[in-house]
């Protein structure tokens, strides 16, 4: 493959999306480059997870273009932005309940391989998500944070260029939530990622570039750091927690 | 086939077996009246697998299946009484139904429509060919040489051998072809269910959007597991109209789309074998009920599904297939504990 890092791999071009009189996000310009992790945060209502829905065909944008590796995906069916090779991790876990950890995972790996690379690449998977004890268990029956590792599971078995988490942390005990760090550390090593994240230790853990929104808005893009020291950044965000 | 699919297809073919035995052994004990009663059961038993397929592991709550199976027996028998032998009758009935439920499908699954308006939508299906035959009777409404007769309903010719017209089917034999298609369908079902194409069905029911962020297009798959339930259900309408012996459109009122709702939720979601048995069961207490006049008919099948919905609630065969996994992972428990304690004996 020819892609080399720094390539654009998600672009939206003043994004709308209008719910009513609302503007859930508002004139959004995004650029995101290939292997790049970054990091979308903002108080409740900024318009980050709606957001993050116009770029996975959840919802179609008012106005205004979502481009996906060069492709114009706006307003495109879910699928078919997974079809491009996208992993996605929805805000509540969604997950097959009555079926098995490894039927959940099979079902992710067997949409881009035959019989015998699925059933290898779901073994391998479990392996690496540590979900062994618990292929044969139904995933409805499982605790929360364990639900979250089997929808990871799913993304991480389809082998994605490019992974959108939306709260990947969001229930999840301190180990846990260790644990996704490093994984997600190990995604970044052959993908892009997106992840949207209210839980600020979590993204000190793991940012590099994070994108704050406020009022469907990017009010700054930069370091943890810079966006920690900046004024505007504590008033409309880190004020409430400080 | 793969190993992993025969394992995974032994029950079925346990079942299969069974009523191969069934097939085989039935003629010869029962008296020929049961038989040609027992061949209307078998086509509604085909019906209730239909069914079973498509809201069991396709999640999709179709309210007028019965509306697949009433146009199959229609097709047939207009197709036949045209042609003139029943071989290239069946396939029409088949495939004209299928390709029927494909075109309500593509607007129903590809317009996004929810799961409610979709019962809404097959049971209206259901009853605007109810309304429409109905009022068939006069001999300006004709297909070809077949008169539609309208609530009397049209006179099927029976099955004949393939391709030799005729040579007619006794009813005896009608109902070795009724079990045979009752066997090949359900073990048909019981592969596709086993299949990729099944187990992403399956997925879909279980969550949608899972399916559909996974890259799956879940209204081709919706699609393609309810047009192939029709095709099945229209087997199930070859076989009724032959057992019965003429159609009419009573087959399309509300009470049969019902009962099909009924057989498949005392049977039991998820399974195909058990809403086949229990269109059976109440197929035959049914007819019990009918030489008594104590019981209202519509009264006790009310009772039992109440009784269903509140005390068994996922259906027998679930049920009684949980138990059995229940007891076999305490067994080797047991075993176990009892092998180890005669190891520390011998120690």
């Amino acid at each position: 493959m020819t892609r080399q890092r720094g390539e654009v791999v998600v672009e939206t071009r003043d994004l709308c999306m209008h719910f009513g009189g609302v503007r859930a996000v508002d004139q959004v310009d995004f650029t995101l480059f290939d292997r790049e992790l970054r990091c979308l945060i903002g108080p409740n209502g900024a318009g980050k997870s709606t957001f993050f829905k116009c770029l996975t065909g959840q919802l179609t944008p008012t106005s205004g273009d979502v481009i996906i590796r060069g492709q114009e995906m706006t307003g495109a069916e879910p699928f078919e932005v997974a079809s491009l090779g996208v992993g996605i991790k929805t805000q509540v876990p969604n997950v097959f309940d009555g079926l098995t950890v490894e039927e959940n995972i099979w079902l992710s790996a067997r949409r881009w391989h035959g019989e015998s690379r699925a059933r290898s690449l779901t073994a391998e998977t479990i392996e690496r998500l540590r979900l062994g004890d618990i292929r044969r268990t139904l995933v409805g029956q499982l605790a929360h944070g364990q639900r979250q590792w089997v929808e990871l599971g799913m993304v991480v078995a389809a082998e994605p260029w490019l992974v959108l988490l939306d709260e990947p942390a969001a229930g999840m005990t301190h180990e846990e939530t260790y644990r996704t760090v490093e994984l997600i550390e190990e995604i970044n090593k052959t993908s892009a990622l997106i992840v949207v994240e209210h839980d600020m230790q979590f993204i000190r853990m793991i940012s590099r570039t994070v994108t704050l929104f406020h009022e469907g808005r990017i009010l700054m893009q930069d370091t943890m750091e810079a966006i920690s020291a900046d004024p505007r950044a504590r008033e409309v965000y880190l004020g409430h927690r400080a | 086939m793969s190993s992993g699919m025969l394992r995974q297809m032994r029950p079925t073919l346990v079942y299969a077996l069974l009523g191969i035995v069934f097939m085989f052994a039935a003629p010869h004990v029962l008296q020929l009246f049961t038989i040609i009663n027992l061949t209307t059961a078998i086509a509604l038993a085909i019906l209730a697998l239909s069914l079973a397929l498509i809201w069991g592991y396709g999640g999709i709550l179709c309210f007028g299946q019965v509306a697949f199976f009433g146009l199959g027996a229609y097709v047939y028998t207009i197709s036949a009484i045209n042609i003139g032998g029943s071989t290239w009758a069946i396939l029409i009935a088949v495939l004209l139904t299928s390709a029927f439920a494909a075109a309500l499908g593509y607007f129903i699954f590809f317009g996004r429509v929810s799961d409610v308006y979709l019962g809404v939508i097959t049971l209206t299906v259901t009853l605007i060919f109810f309304s429409l035959i109905r009022r068939t009777s006069g001999p300006e409404y004709k297909i070809g040489k077949a008169l539609l007769g309208g609530f009397n309903g049209v006179s099927s010719p029976p099955i004949n051998l393939p391709w030799d017209a005729r040579t007619f089917l006794f009813p005896e034999q009608v109902f070795y072809v009724a079990m045979a298609a009752l066997i090949l369908c359900y073990v048909f079902a019981g592969w596709l269910v086993n299949t990729k194409f099944g187990r992403v069905c399956v997925s879909i029911r279980e969550n949608e959007l899972r399916s559909e962020l996974l890259g799956y297009d879940v209204r081709l798959y919706k699609l393609g597991i309810f047009t192939i339930g029709a095709g099945i259900a229209a087997v199930g309408g070859v076989m009724f109209c032959n057992g019965v012996g003429r159609i009419t459109p009573d087959v399309f009122n509300l009470y049969n789309a019902a009962l099909t709702i009924i057989w498949v939720i005392v049977g039991g979601r998820g399974t195909l074998i058990g809403p086949a048995g229990a269109t059976f069961a109440l197929f035959y207490l049914t007819s019990a009920l009918g030489g008594q006049s104590v019981l209202n008919n519509n009264l006790v099948l009310g009772v039992i599904l109440i009784v269903f919905v509140l005390l068994v609630p996922k259906g027998v065969a679930p049920t009684v297939i949980d138990w059995v996994n229940r007891r076999r992972r305490k067994r080797p428990v047991r075993s176990r504990r009892r092998r180890r304690s005669r190891a520390e004996d011998a120690g």
